[in-house]
């Protein structure tokens, strides 16, 4: 008589076992197979294309009622087996008990479902199987609808597709701050984060899913932030869950799913797993690669023999027509690796091999994923690439083609980029110049009239002559921001400005880093750019910010903190000195000192104690000094007319009015100023990045001093008539500053580089330029002008000051 | 073996950030880097003492807060021209928690 197996579950992993084993031997077994679905198996990878309309689910069958028939398996198809009795060798379901000599557990895994309100709504689906796959395609039906995806993941990304290729207007929420974190890295995730949004999905990172609302059905799903977008189906697809259930209940060794042994035995010896449900040495799968490798294994050990499965390395793709995304191994950072970069911003390819010890051990490549397979054999068979290093990221079929081009990124701008600012010429003019004829720089300039103003381009224009003219033009050596760039803080900017580049991995990629993820160098600057480029758009990096602007305090050289308020032109009163005082001794400040900002500075505050005494002062109406940022300073004031003899203007008043309206705002580098109320100067106006010194007729407005490192004079810029003339350039002033000069550069250096007659045109002479200023200067403080002190006093933000955890205690325990 | 012990949740650390623990032995900085890898070192520059949970973190790399020396989060030495070496500890991550060696926890005595 043969031996009865019963195998419960009919998908990918046990259709592959059934195969080995009846290929091998078709009378080893008398099989019975359950399956809850009410179908045979079939090719669940492929359900994405089903979705989106590219394939038939007749196309994707793999076992049909012939194969199962010819085969003499026993069919019990939409029957669930709900338990499992070792004792007496039976598998039971509703319509009775089966016995078998050697049961085969492969009930694959359950979609997790994120236990927020709304989630047994109608119209919230997960993406498993065939029916989840007919209840989008029917919402799918009516004109206009609408889906929100919740999952950057592989499987909501294939869904997102789909329902779009059926004409849904499709959201996807993702909570991380790139798509597929866990295959890509944040470059690969912003190409493919720009693809989705190529096709009209939209995509919000960072997004934190709140609730679903709906009363019958959904209707709309909420996020933390608040925000409510409209749906009429919500697809969650935030990870899977081996199903271990029925072998946990009947008493089978069980992890985060099903214990096997290599030989795919679970803790009880008649009893095997195979995949998505088993744990294998600590691992669990979701791709089809393992589970093939683990149903091998399986059907030689039904069948008797000796075999071993060792555990699989995995690399996946996404199945969207038009999408190509490879990746394999681990590709984090590490000592003693290295890493390949290529980056082709005109195609829009990353591809990038981490090696350790000469192999490769990780792969991550977007739109050009040919090589993938190549690689990743090279990856599985631990070979030794030194020989071929050089021209490895080429890949097999390099045939001696050209090295990395340093001048990529400008080659790939399109034709109508902006590449000078100030007489707003694009790339193709510049381009028909210099193949008309113009082959220096001195030649485009006079031809074009590009980098012959502020001069910031010049880079750019030189790689233009460059790429255009090939090695006969001599370019001159331009400092790079840094090792991860070959481009000028300049060109950089530039670069920002003309691609409307709005995240850091969207710099990285269309401007060719050569790092994965920046630097301690490149970081803050182009954290700093983004910020002041895109202000409302850009979301601040605070883990690329120097220690002092992330704490917003002064680091001291014992590791305590500074803490400076703000005094309003050098303006206090009894209260807040009250309020100083009490915090410094509550706080145990052991430095009390007058600064030479005109304010008081609390030295040597413990970091955990930052948000407190912060709290304390802002209860007393003081704010953060910015004593630490790249950004406004101090307005130092003298008396003025309100007790000088000499006062000619209400200087004081002035330097408020200044301070009021600037703090808050980031600056490239950080920017000190003053009003004195007459040529005497008291306020030391005369060597500020901004000084204002009053005469009788008006405002002496003087910019670009130094009194640090370098020593110079202020240049005069103009003189106003009113206060608020004043206010306006000097508004005007700093937004030029702001949008055009080098990440630690002071006026004095940025004005130096530009000349101070283009930026009279800009601020006094073009009241149109300057009226424009004002505006964009008005509207990015919207943003910023908050007291950074009061948002981190609050629980939640304060706690990040706070250790994480004190294990001193536990030892007193 | 190792006994470990928890100190709480992975998202408590920012990414690319640091969080610092009090510990017997001092103060530790426990640091989590873009691929969402942990490590644990003593949180004391070898230069001039500058604690590192403030400084930036790039792939596994953390830039003292101070002088900009670069140390590797997963040897603890300095990198580059720069010499020193920070104590590294063990810190791993189940389940969404942060678990560290339960010896952090235990007073050495003097010998
Ligand atoms: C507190 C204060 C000294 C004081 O006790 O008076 C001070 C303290 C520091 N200054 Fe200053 N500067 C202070 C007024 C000045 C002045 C005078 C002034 O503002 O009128 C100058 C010359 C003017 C100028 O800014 O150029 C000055 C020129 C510098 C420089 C050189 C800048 C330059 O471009 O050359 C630096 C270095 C830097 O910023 O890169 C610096 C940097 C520093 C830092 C932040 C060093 C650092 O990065 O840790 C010091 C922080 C000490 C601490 O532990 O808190 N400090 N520093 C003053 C705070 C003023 C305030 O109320 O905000
Ligand atoms: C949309 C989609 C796209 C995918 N794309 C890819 C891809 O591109 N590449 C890749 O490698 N992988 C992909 N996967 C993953 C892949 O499909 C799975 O890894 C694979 O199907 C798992 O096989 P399995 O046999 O372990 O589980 P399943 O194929 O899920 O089969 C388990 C079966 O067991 C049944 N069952 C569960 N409990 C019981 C019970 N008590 N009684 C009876 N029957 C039961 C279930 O109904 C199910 O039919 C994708 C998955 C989905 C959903
Ligand atoms: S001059 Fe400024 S930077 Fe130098 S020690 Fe004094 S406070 Fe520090
Ligand atoms: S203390 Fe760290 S570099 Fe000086």
């Amino acid at each position: 008589m043969r031996r009865k197996l019963v195998v419960i579950g009919a998908g990918m992993a046990s259709g592959r076992v059934l195969e080995d084993l009846i290929g091998a031997d078709r009378d080893a077994y008398e099989i019975t197979l359950f399956g809850a679905e009410p179908r045979g198996n079939y090719n669940r990878i492929m359900l994405s294309p089903v979705l989106s309309g590219e394939k038939t689910y007749e196309e994707i069958v793999t076992h049909d009622g012939d194969w199962y028939a010819n085969n003499r398996v026993v069919c019990r198809f939409g029957e669930k087996v709900e338990t499992i009795d070792r004792s007496r060798k039976v598998v039971v379901t509703d319509n009775g008990e089966t016995p078998y000599d050697k049961l085969l557990i492969a009930t694959g895994s359950q979609p997790f479902i994120i236990p927020i309100p709304g989630k047994d709504l109608d119209g919230v689906l997960s993406y498993r199987d065939l029916d989840d796959v007919n209840a989008m395609l029917m919402a799918a039906e009516r004109p206009g609808a609408k889906a929100v995806v919740i999952g950057g993941g592989l499987l909501g990304l294939e869904a997102a597709a789909g329902l779009k290729a059926r004409g849904m207007e499709v959201t996807v929420l993702h909570l991380m701050p790139t798509l597929m974190e866990r295959q890509l890295d944040p470059a690969a995730g912003y190409l493919l984060q720009k693809a989705l949004e190529g096709r009209d999905i939209a995509v919000h990172c960072k997004a934190n899913t709140h609730e679903i609302v709906g009363t019958d059905r959904v209707e709309a799903v909420r996020l933390d932030d608040g925000t409510e977008i409209p749906a009429d189906i919500v697809v969650m697809a935030v990870g899977i869950r081996p199903d271990k259930t029925l072998a946990e209940a009947a008493g089978l060794a069980v992890g985060r799913g099903v214990h096997v042994d290599d030989a795919m035995v679970t803790s009880d010896a008649d009893i095997l797993a195979v995949g998505e449900c088993v744990e294998h040495r600590d691992m669990c799968y979701g791709l089809v690669a393992p589970l093939y490798d683990m149903a091998k294994v399986a059907a030689r050990t039904l069948l008797g023999e000796a075999a071993a499965y060792e555990g699989s390395v995995t690399s996946t793709k996404l199945k969207v027509t038009g999408i190509d995304l490879f990746s394999a191994g681990d590709f984090a950072d590490r000592d003693g690796r290295e890493e390949i970069v290529f980056r082709d911003a005109t195609r829009g390819v990353y591809k990038r091999l981490v090696l350790e010890d000469n192999r490769i051990v990780g792969i991550v490549m977007y739109g050009d994923t040919a090589d993938g397979t190549w690689f990743f054999g090279q990856l599985k068979d631990g070979s030794d690439i030194s020989e071929m290093r050089d021209t490895l990221i080429f890949g097999p079929a390099y045939a001696g083609g050209s090295p990395l081009d340093p001048m990529a990124a400008v080659a790939a701008l399109p034709d109508e980029a902006e590449i000078c600012g100030c007489n707003g010429i694009c790339k193709s003019r510049i381009v028909t110049a210099i193949s008309g004829g113009a082959t220096s720089l001195d030649a485009v300039r006079a031809e074009t009239k590009a980098s012959s103003s502020c001069g910031t381009c010049t880079g750019l224009v030189e790689q233009l002559l460059a790429v255009t003219l090939g090695d006969s033009y001599e370019q001159q050596a331009a400092r790079p921001v840094c090792g991860c760039t070959d481009l000028t803080h300049e060109d950089v900017r530039r670069l920002i400005k003309a691609r409307a580049l709005k995240s850091m991995p969207a710099v990285m990629q269309e401007c060719g880093w050569k790092t994965s993820c920046g630097c301690h160098v490149c970081r803050p600057a182009l954290n700093y750019y983004l910020l002041s480029d895109w202000p409302g758009e850009y979301v601040d990096d605070p883990q690329s910010r120097f220690v002092n602007e992330r704490n917003h305090a002064n680091i001291q050289k014992d590791g305590t903190f500074s803490v400076v308020p703000r005094m309003w032109g050098g303006i206090t009163n009894p209260r807040e000195l009250r309020a100083i005082a009490d915090a410094a001794e509550r706080y145990g400040v052991p430095t009390v000192k007058v600064t030479g900002g005109q304010r008081i500075d609390l030295l040597g505050v413990r970091k955990e104690d930052l948000p407190a005494i912060w709290a304390d002062l802002n209860d007393a109406g003081l704010v953060s000094g910015h004593a630490y940022a790249k950004g406004l300073r101090t307005v130092k004031t003298c008396v003025g007319t309100d007790h000088c003899r000499f006062g000619t203007q209400d200087s004081t008043g002035l330097g408020i009015a200044i301070e009021k309206r600037m703090w808050g705002a980031w600056t490239p580098h950080k920017v000190k100023m003053a009003v004195s109320g007459c040529p005497r100067n008291c306020a030391e106006s005369t060597c500020k990045d901004v000084g204002v010194i009053c005469v009788d007729s008006g405002f002496e407005i003087g910019v670009a001093g130094a009194a640090g490192m370098d020593l110079k004079e202020t240049e005069p810029l103009t003189k106003a008539a009113t206060e608020a003339e004043t206010l306006e350039i000097i508004c005007a002033f700093v937004q030029l500053y702001r949008e055009n000069a080098k990440y630690l550069d002071r006026p004095y250096k940025w004005v130096a580089k530009v000349g101070l007659d283009w930026v009279r045109e800009r601020v006094v002479e073009d009241l149109e330029s300057r009226a424009a200023l004002v505006a964009r200067f008005d509207f990015s403080q919207q943003v910023f002008q908050h007291d950074p002190w009061a948002e981190r006093a609050r629980a939640e933000p304060a706690r990040q000051f706070r250790p994480l955890a004190d294990l001193t205690m536990e030892a007193a325990e | 073996m190792t006994e470990w012990i928890d100190i709480g949740s992975l998202d408590d650390v920012p990414v690319r950030g640091s969080r610092v623990i009090r510990s017997a032995i001092g103060c530790v900085a426990v640091f989590r880097t873009a691929a969402d890898e942990v490590f644990a070192l003593e949180d004391r520059c070898p230069h001039k003492g500058g604690p590192l949970s403030d400084g930036i973190v790039h792939g596994r790399s953390v830039t003292c807060p101070l002088h900009n020396m670069v140390i590797s989060l997963e040897t603890g030495l300095a990198q580059g021209a720069d010499e020193g070496e920070v104590k590294t500890f063990k810190v791993r991550v189940e389940g969404g928690r942060l678990l560290v060696d339960r010896s952090l926890a235990r007073r050495v005595e003097a010998a």
